[in-house]
C-alpha cells in the first residue's frame, strides 16, 4: 500500500492541505437532518388527518416495533465494535462486525416491509389518507437511508477484503458509514417515539 | 415499453415550436459540427467535462447560466409581446396553454438555471482563490454538481420537444399541479428538473461551506475573510438549510403524482397550506442565497474602483449574518392573504421590514465607500452604482408589501412582478454581470471590452425601468399576474411601454453577447491582456496570483496578517508570490469522468420516470449507484505536480511582471 501511505505522509506535511472529508460529510448529514425535519413537521400537521380511515392506534403493533428497534440500537453497537477493531487495525474482525451489522440492518428493513405489506393488505396503504400518506413517507425515508447503509457496508467490506492494512481514506469512510449509522439510529428513535409511541397514547 | 411516451407526444402542429426545435438543431449541429471538424472533443473531454479545476468549473457554469439567460430572455420577451397583442377581444399568438407554460418555464429557467448557475459560477471562481487555497473541499463533488446541474437544465429544455412543460407558475402550487388538474408530464417534468438541480446545489453548498471553513490561508482568521466569501459563507448555509425543505416539499408533490397519496390533494385530507410553507420556507431563503452574493460582489468591486479600503468591513458582515438568520422569518409574505390571521401577519410584516435594516447598512456603507474615494467610472461599477439606484427602489416597494394590510391589495398583481424584478434583475443581475466583469481578466487572462459594456448597461438599466415601471402602475390599477388577454383599455398604454423596455433589454444581452465576442477577438491587444494579474490594482489575494491562475492557483501559500491582504503586501513591497520559492511538490486531484456519468445517468433517470417508462429508470439508477461504487473503489485520484514544474511556471509569470514592469 505505498500509494495509501504517499496519501498520508502528503497530509502530516502540508497541515492546510488536509481533506475535510469526515467533517463534510457531517455537515452533509446535518442537511439529511432538515430532511427528516421536515417531514416530521408534515407528518405534525397530518396526524390526525384519517380521512375516516384507521388511525395509529388502530394499526401499530408495539411487539414488532420492539423487535424493529431493539435490531437497530444492537446494530449501532455492533458497528462501534467494528470502529474499535478498525483503530486496532485488525481488518478480519473489522469485516465480521461489519457482516453483523449488515444482517441486524436487513432484519430491520424485513421487519419493516413485513409490517408495510401487512398495512397495505389491510387497505391502509400510502392512498388511503394524509395520514398514511405522512406516515409512509417518513418512515420509509427513514428505511430507504438503513437501505443505502446495507449497501454502503457490503461495498466497505468488499473494498476491505484482500487488503492488509486499513489506510486512511478507508478509515474516513468508516468513520463517515459510523456517523450515518447511528445518525440513522437517532433518527430511528424519533420516529419510534413520536410517530408509534405518539399514536398509542 | 416507452410508457406514456408515443409520437403524438411531439409537438408538430405548434409552428413556434417546430421553428425553435430547427434553430436549436441548426446551432447544434453546427457547434458540434464546427468541435469535430476541428477535432476537439478529445480535448473538451479531458481538459473541461471531466475536469475538477473549480476555475473551469466556473466558466463552463456561465456558459450554462448564459445558455439559460437566452432561453429565460426567449421567454419573457414572447409574455411581453402576447400581452402587447392580446387586448380587446384580440387572443394574441400564444393559445393559454402555452402561454401558461412560457410563464412557469421563465421563473423556473431564471432562478434555478440563471441566478443560481451564475451565482455558482462566480463561488467557484473566486472563493478557493480570495482564502488562498488550491481547490475546493471536495473537487470531484465540485464536478458532479455541475453536471447535476447541467442535465436538469438539459432536462427542461427537453421538455419543449418531447411533452410539455408545466402550466402551474415557478412554484406549482397545489392542487393545481396535482394529477387531477395536471395529468400531462409538465408537473412531472418540472419536479424532475428542479430535484436533480436541488442535488447539484446542495452539493455546491456543502462543499464551498467546508472550503471556507477548513481551507482558509494560514492566519485568515474569520475577520480577515474577505466579504465576497463572507456572503458565499452565509449563501451556503442558506442553502444547506433551505433546499433539503425543498427537496421534501417537491418530492411528496411528487409522491402525490406517482403514488396517488395525499399531502397536498383536495380529498384524503390533504393540506396545501402545507406546500406553501414548506415551499416558501425554502423560497424565501432561496431570494437571500441569490442576493446576498451579489452584496459580495458589490463590497470588492466599490472600494477597488474608489481606490478605498471597504467602508465598515465588521458592518458589512454583521449585517451580512443578520440578512442570513433573518431571511428565514419572513416567509409568510408571500401569502399574506391565504388566513395566517392578523397576529401572524403582523409578525412576519414586521420581521419583513426589519431585514430592510441590515440592508440599509450595506447600501449606505458602499456610498460611503465611495465617498472622498477616487471613484473610475468603470463599465465594472457602472453596473454598481446602477444596482444602488435601483436596488433602493426594489427594496421599498419591497417595504411597502410588507404591510399586510397593503399586500391583500397587492397581491397577485403586476406590482409584485415589477418589485421582484426590481430587485431580482436591479439586485441579482446586475451584481452578477458587474461581477464577470470585474473577475473575467481573472477567469481568461484578458479584460472585458468596456465600451460594450457600458453599451449593455444603459441598454439594461434604461430598459429594466421602461419594462417594469409600467407594472407597478398597473398593479394599482388591478392587473392581476399570468393573465393572457384582458378587455380594460386602460391597461393596453402601459403594456405597449413595457414592451419597448423588453426590447430595449433584448439589446442589453446582445451586446453583452457583442462584449464576450469582442473580448475574445482582441484578447491579445495589449491594452486588453492581463499580465500582471492584477489588472485593476485590486485588494484582495486572487488578485495576487497569475490571470488565469495556474492549477494549484497559489505555489507558495500565503501567510495572511491583514485584511486585504494583497493589498497591504503592495503598499508595503511584499512579494505574496515568494517568487523564488523554495518550490515543493504540489498535490492535486486528478480529473475524473464519474461527474458525468452520474449526470448522465440522473437525466436519463429523469427523463424515464416522467414518462413512466420503469425498466429504463430501474436500469439507470443501478447505473448512478454502480458508478458511485466504482468511484468509491478507485485509488487512482491524484497525483503531483513536481516542484520543478512549478518553478517553471512560477519563473515564467515572474518574467512577465519584470517585462511588464520594464516598460
Amino acid at each position: 500500500m505505498a500509494h495509501d501511505t504517499t496519501f498520508a505522509d502528503a497530509h502530516s506535511e502540508h497541515e492546510h492541505h488536509e481533506l475535510p472529508t469526515v467533517f463534510g460529510f457531517w455537515v452533509y448529514l446535518m442537511t439529511d437532518c432538515i430532511i427528516f425535519g421536515s417531514l416530521f413537521a408534515v407528518f405534525a400537521v397530518l396526524h390526525n388527518q384519517f380521512n375516516g380511515g384507521p388511525t395509529g392506534k388502530e394499526l401499530f403493533e408495539l411487539s414488532g416495533l420492539a423487535m424493529e428497534t431493539a435490531l437497530l440500537l444492537i446494530s449501532s453497537i455492533t458497528y462501534g465494535f467494528g470502529m474499535i477493531a478498525a483503530h486496532k487495525g485488525e481488518i478480519k474482525s473489522v469485516m465480521m462486525w461489519l457482516a453483523v451489522t449488515f444482517l441486524l440492518g436487513l432484519g430491520f428493513v424485513f421487519l419493516e416491509l413485513k409490517e408495510f405489506a401487512h398495512m397495505i393488505a389491510e387497505g391502509a396503504g400510502p392512498d388511503r389518507s394524509a395520514f398514511l400518506s405522512a406516515f409512509f413517507t417518513l418512515v420509509s425515508t427513514h428505511g430507504l437511508h438503513v437501505s443505502c447503509g446495507l449497501i454502503w457496508i457490503v461495498t466497505l467490506i468488499v473494498q476491505l477484503a484482500g487488503t492488509t492494512a486499513i489506510s486512511e481514506r478507508m478509515m474516513n469512510k468508516l468513520t463517515m458509514l459510523s456517523l450515518f449509522w447511528h445518525f440513522l439510529d437517532i433518527v430511528w428513535i424519533c420516529v419510534f417515539t413520536y410517530v408509534y409511541l405518539a399514536s398509542m397514547i | 415499453m416507452l410508457g406514456r411516451l408515443s409520437f403524438a407526444d411531439i409537438p408538430v402542429d405548434v409552428p413556434i415550436l417546430v421553428g425553435t426545435f430547427l434553430g436549436v438543431a441548426i446551432i447544434g449541429i453546427t457547434v458540434l459540427g464546427l468541435i469535430t471538424y476541428y477535432g476537439k472533443w478529445g480535448y473538451l473531454w479531458k481538459e473541461w467535462f471531466t475536469s475538477v479545476d473549480h476555475k473551469r468549473l466556473a466558466i463552463m457554469y456561465v456558459v450554462v447560466g448564459l445558455l439559460a439567460l437566452a432561453r429565460g430572455f426567449a421567454d419573457a420577451i414572447m409574455m411581453r409581446t402576447q400581452l402587447a397583442l392580446a387586448y380587446a377581444g384580440n387572443p394574441g399568438y400564444l393559445p393559454p396553454h402555452h402561454y401558461d407554460q412560457i410563464f412557469s418555464a421563465h421563473g423556473t429557467i431564471m432562478i434555478f438555471f440563471m441566478a443560481m448557475v451564475i451565482m455558482t459560477a462566480l463561488f467557484n471562481l473566486i472563493v478557493p482563490l480570495q482564502i488562498g487555497a488550491r481547490d475546493v473541499a471536495f473537487p470531484f463533488l465540485n464536478n458532479l454538481s455541475f453536471w447535476m446541474t447541467t442535465v436538469a437544465f438539459a432536462l427542461i429544455n427537453l421538455s419543449l420537444f418531447v411533452g410539455e412543460f408545466s402550466q402551474c407558475g415557478w412554484l406549482a402550487y397545489p392542487p393545481l399541479s396535482e394529477t387531477q388538474f395536471s395529468p400531462g408530464v409538465g408537473v412531472d417534468y418540472y419536479i424532475w428538473a428542479v430535484q436533480l438541480s436541488g442535488v447539484g446545489t446542495l452539493l455546491t453548498g456543502v462543499n464551498f461551506f467546508v472550503t471556507i471553513v477548513k481551507m482558509r490561508a494560514p492566519g485568515m482568521t474569520w475577520m480577515k475573510l474577505p466579504v465576497f466569501c463572507w456572503t458565499a459563507l452565509c449563501a451556503c448555509v442558506l442553502i444547506m438549510v433551505a433546499f433539503p425543505v425543498l427537496t421534501v416539499a417537491v418530492a411528496l408533490l411528487g409522491l402525490d403524482r406517482y403514488f396517488g397519496m395525499h399531502f397536498f390533494t383536495n380529498d384524503g385530507g390533504g393540506n396545501q397550506m402545507l406546500y406553501l410553507d414548506l415551499i416558501w420556507a425554502w423560497g424565501h431563503p432561496e431570494v437571500y442565497i441569490l442576493i446576498i452574493p451579489a452584496f459580495g460582489v458589490f463590497s470588492e468591486v466599490v472600494p477597488t474602483f474608489s481606490e478605498k479600503p471597504l467602508f465598515g468591513y465588521a458592518t458589512m458582515v454583521y449585517a451580512t449574518c443578520a440578512i442570513m438568520v433573518l431571511s428565514f422569518l419572513v416567509w409568510v409574505h408571500h401569502f399574506f392573504t391565504m388566513g395566517a390571521g392578523a397576529d401572524v401577519n403582523a409578525f412576519f410584516g414586521i420581521m419583513t421590514m426589519v431585514i430592510s435594516i441590515p440592508t440599509g447598512v450595506k447600501l449606505f456603507n458602499w456610498m460611503f465607500t465611495m465617498y472622498k474615494g477616487r471613484v473610475e467610472f468603470h463599465a465594472t461599477m457602472y453596473w454598481a452604482i446602477g444596482f444602488m439606484i435601483t436596488f433602493s427602489i426594489g427594496g421599498m416597494t419591497g417595504v411597502m408589501m410588507a404591510i399586510p394590510a397593503a399586500d391583500f391589495v397587492l397581491h397577485n398583481s403586476l406590482f409584485l412582478i415589477a418589485h421582484f424584478h426590481n430587485v431580482i434583475i436591479g439586485g441579482v443581475y446586475f451584481g452578477y454581470v458587474c461581477g464577470m466583469n470585474f473577475w473575467a481578466p481573472k477567469a481568461l487572462g484578458f479584460k472585458f471590452n468596456e465600451a460594450w459594456g457600458k453599451r449593455a448597461f444603459w441598454c439594461w438599466f434604461v430598459g429594466f425601468y421602461v419594462a417594469f415601471m409600467p407594472l407597478y402602475v398597473l398593479g394599482f390599477d388591478g392587473m392581476t399576474r399570468r393573465m393572457n388577454h384582458y378587455d380594460n383599455p386602460a391597461w393596453y398604454p402601459w403594456m405597449l411601454v413595457a414592451e419597448v423596455g423588453a426590447v430595449l433589454i433584448f439589446f442589453g444581452i446582445a451586446c453583452q453577447l457583442i462584449q464576450i465576442y469582442v473580448s475574445i477577438r482582441d484578447r491579445n491587444l495589449a491594452e486588453n491582456v492581463d499580465v500582471t494579474g492584477d489588472p485593476w490594482n485590486a485588494r484582495s489575494l486572487e488578485w495576487s496570483t497569475s490571470s488565469p491562475p495556474p492549477p494549484y492557483n497559489f505555489a507558495i501559500i500565503p501567510h495572511i496578517h491583514e485584511l486585504d491582504a494583497f493589498m497591504h503586501d503592495k503598499e508595503n513591497g511584499i512579494d505574496t508570490r515568494h517568487a523564488g520559492g523554495p518550490y515543493e511538490p504540489i498535490h492535486m486531484p486528478k480529473n475524473t469522468a464519474a461527474g458525468f456519468f452520474i449526470g448522465a445517468f440522473s437525466f436519463v433517470l429523469g427523463f424515464a420516470a416522467i414518462w413512466y417508462i420503469w425498466w429504463l429508470a430501474a436500469i439507470a439508477l443501478v447505473g448512478v449507484f454502480a458508478t458511485v461504487i466504482a468511484r468509491s473503489a478507485n485509488h487512482d485520484v491524484d497525483y503531483y505536480i513536481p516542484a520543478e514544474e512549478v518553478a517553471r511556471i512560477e519563473n515564467e509569470h515572474s518574467r512577465k511582471l519584470m517585462a511588464q514592469a520594464a516598460e
